[in-house]
């Protein structure tokens, strides 16, 4: 390539490209941020943006939606028991439905609307405190284990044992066997979502401590962290401002996942029956105790399994945005 | 490759006495008493006879030494025994006899060895859980190789939307919707598995086959959304590969270059994937077996953590630790004998 001449004749036109090549040009865009770039890439992401979208919107649902439907959801109202949502009447005229209850009632008369949103409420909060409590415990093992290299060796062989333990019958078996103890501690309540956050967090954050250790590790060698070390910066204080920072966008993928896992385990174990008590609403529990009437009322498995099913489909969808958008190497592309 | 691994086999032994340690005093930490069902005119003097009986009178290092020697020297003995003497397989060797009549792990629910309920509910999860993913990994394998062949394709697409919803949906949310359209709506199937079915003849078998579909669909929904995203992302991967265009440049037909060239490559990776998965649907379809009453081991499971059966529960607990703890070997094992350029050394 390079013998080919690169201007044959005395061309004016390629003369001046030339020329305007050599000339130093301040850049023509103004400075962007990283924030904005990751945006930028984010809303590329059809799905993400929907996933994102809808994680809002069914927050505020649970969030708001009790002081918009203000029907208590333990109000038992046996005269209307059994009701069907209203669009029922779409192609059953005669079908028991009334804009009273959108969502029908079930068969002591609860109001299903108010009890969905009770139930998200207490899924969604569950989802939140384990994955905030795995991210915590892994997040922490994570930097330990790569930073400072004594613990290294222990703690990631630990994690490989933890990784092996059988996840979902430990599970059972510890949710079956602590339930009495705690619920006696703390209330029926109170307890079983300590217990569950903290099994759920417990089991789950393998994941989170592997990936964040792998990026400290190639982070610990980097010239800003010998800088930081040679003005005299102590561990922690390099932890906490230059190590952190840095290892963000993995923790919140591993969040989105880590958000959507914890929902649905939860749910397995209200279905399995180790979960919360059945006067307080999950979702999974919803779908449990309505399964066995699941011909005449299909509307009472359907609405909390869609409800869990499209939360974890968005999570997931957002994960997966989130997951390109923070990674330099495809953003921009 | 051998030393690696017979040395992966060695280091599994601390992982399964850890993991074993840890079943165990979860469970000896746990409250709930045994004796819980003996009837309350039972004089307190005799309850603590039974206790003492059952073996829980003992400092807990001696009842886990004692459940060790059980779970991995009494029991081995009456399945070696039990080869030799009934079994197809080995029946013409000599009756080895090893068995000298020791307590054998005792379920507190059937007062029958545990192990006899493990033989008994094995078949029943290998049959379903098996086919299960069985026919999840035949489907997702060319919906892997076709959407990363065709990337950004429509068919590319909708495979990644459908993957995803199979990540979303719980299999106890697919279960009853499944059974409420093909069973109850439809008519087509059973919604319950027949665990005494006999297969005699034709007819026996197709209702074998009917009963199986429901619970093999749920289970095989999941793993094929799981392996066809692998074995997607292993083939984009390699197709962008300069031996790719080698192959292509020297004339080789394109059903060759990808079935055989890329395939085989981006097999390695998916083959340890699919090995991994193994024990985690075993755990899995502890959820299944209950939609669907499969009397299999997560099913047993259940039951016995519910009648407080803590023998049986640490057992089958234990069993599913070691299924996870040797398919991990034989994943770590395949990728060195799949992929020559991995050398552990």
């Amino acid at each position: 390539m390079t013998d080919q001449p690169l201007v044959s004749g005395p061309d004016p036109e390629i003369d001046e490209q030339a020329l305007g090549a050599l000339q130093d040009k301040g850049p023509m865009a103004p400075p962007r941020s990283q924030w904005r770039d990751v945006w930028d890439q984010f809303k590329r992401h059809k799905g993400a943006i929907f996933g994102g979208g809808f994680l809002i919107f069914i927050t505020l649902f649970v969030l708001i939606g009790p002081y918009i439907w203000t029907l208590d959801a333990q109000k038992l109202d046996i005269r209307a028991k059994d009701m069907r949502p209203v669009w029922t009447l779409l192609w059953d005229g005669s079908a028991n439905a009334a804009w009273a209850h959108p969502f029908g009632t079930d068969q002591l008369g609860r109001d299903l609307l108010a009890t969905m949103i009770k139930g998200g409420r207490a899924s969604m909060a569950v989802g939140w405190a384990a994955m905030i409590l795995a991210l915590l415990i892994g997040t922490f093992v994570g930097v330990v284990a790569g930073y400072f290299r004594r613990a290294d060796f222990w703690l990631m062989r630990f994690t490989d044992l933890v990784l092996s333990l059988p996840i979902l019958p430990l599970l059972l078996v510890a949710v079956t066997l602590f339930r009495q103890p705690l619920r006696a501690n703390f209330g029926p309540e109170t307890g079983m979502f300590i217990l569950i956050v903290g099994v759920v967090g417990i089991t789950s954050w393998m994941q989170t401590a592997r990936i964040v250790r792998g990026d400290i590790l190639a982070l610990k060698e980097r010239e800003f962290i010998l800088a930081a070390r040679s003005i005299g910066t102590k561990n922690s204080k390099i932890i906490r401002r230059h190590l952190l920072p840095n290892v963000i966008s993995p923790i919140t993928v591993s969040a989105t996942l880590g958000l959507a896992t914890a929902i649905i385990t939860e749910s397995a174990l209200s279905f399995l029956g180790v979960g919360f008590p059945s006067d307080f609403p999950t979702w999974g529990k919803l779908l449990a105790d309505a399964v066995l009437r699941m011909e005449q009322f299909p509307e009472r498995v359907l609405l909390p399994g869609v409800a869990i099913s499209l939360t974890v489909l968005s999570v997931n969808y957002l994960g997966d945005g989130l997951r390109d958008a923070l990674d330099p190497r495809i953003r921009g592309r | 490759m051998i030393t690696f691994a017979i040395r992966r086999l060695f280091l599994s032994i601390p992982t399964l006495l850890f993991i074993s340690l840890v079943i165990f005093l979860l469970l000896q930490l746990a409250p709930g008493d045994p004796m819980a069902q003996v009837p309350l005119t039972v004089p307190p003097e005799v309850k603590e006879k039974m206790r003492i009986a059952l073996g829980l009178g003992e400092p807990i290092y001696v009842q886990y030494w004692k459940w060790m020697v059980q779970f991995f020297w009494v029991e081995p003995q009456v399945f070696i025994d039990w080869l030799t003497r009934d079994s197809i397989l080995l029946g013409w060797l000599p009756d080895t006899s090893l068995y000298d009549g020791r307590l054998r792990m005792i379920s507190w629910q059937t007062r029958g060895p545990v192990m006899d309920l493990v033989v008994q509910s094995m078949p029943q999860t290998i049959w379903v859980v098996g086919m299960a993913y069985v026919v999840g990994v035949l489907i997702a394998l060319p919906i892997g190789i076709y959407s990363a062949y065709r990337h950004y394709s429509v068919f590319d697409q909708t495979g990644t939307f459908i993957s995803m919803i199979g990540f979303s949906i719980p299999p106890f949310f697919t279960g009853p919707l499944l059974i409420v359209i093909f069973a109850v709506q439809l008519g087509w199937l059973p919604s319950n598995y027949n665990t005494v079915h006999e297969v005699n003849n034709w007819e026996t078998f197709v209702y074998q086959l009917k009963q199986m579909v429901l619970p093999v669909m749920v289970l095989a929904l999941q793993t094929t959304a799981q392996i066809s995203r692998y074995m997607r992302s292993a083939m984009l991967d390699n197709l962008g590969q300069d031996y790719v265009r080698t192959a292509r440049a020297k004339g080789l037909r394109e059903g060759v270059v990808v079935m055989v060239h890329v395939l085989r490559n981006s097999m390695i990776p998916v083959v340890t994937v699919i090995a991994l998965g193994i024990p985690a649907i075993f755990g899995g379809a502890i959820i299944t077996e209950n939609v669907f009453g499969v009397n299999g081991i997560g099913y047993q499971l259940l039951i016995a953590l519910f009648a407080n059966d803590i023998p049986t529960v640490m057992t089958l607990t234990f069993i599913f630790a070691i299924l996870i703890v040797m398919f991990n070997l034989i994943a770590d094992v395949l990728y060195g004998v799949l992929d020559p350029r991995i050398r552990y050394d």
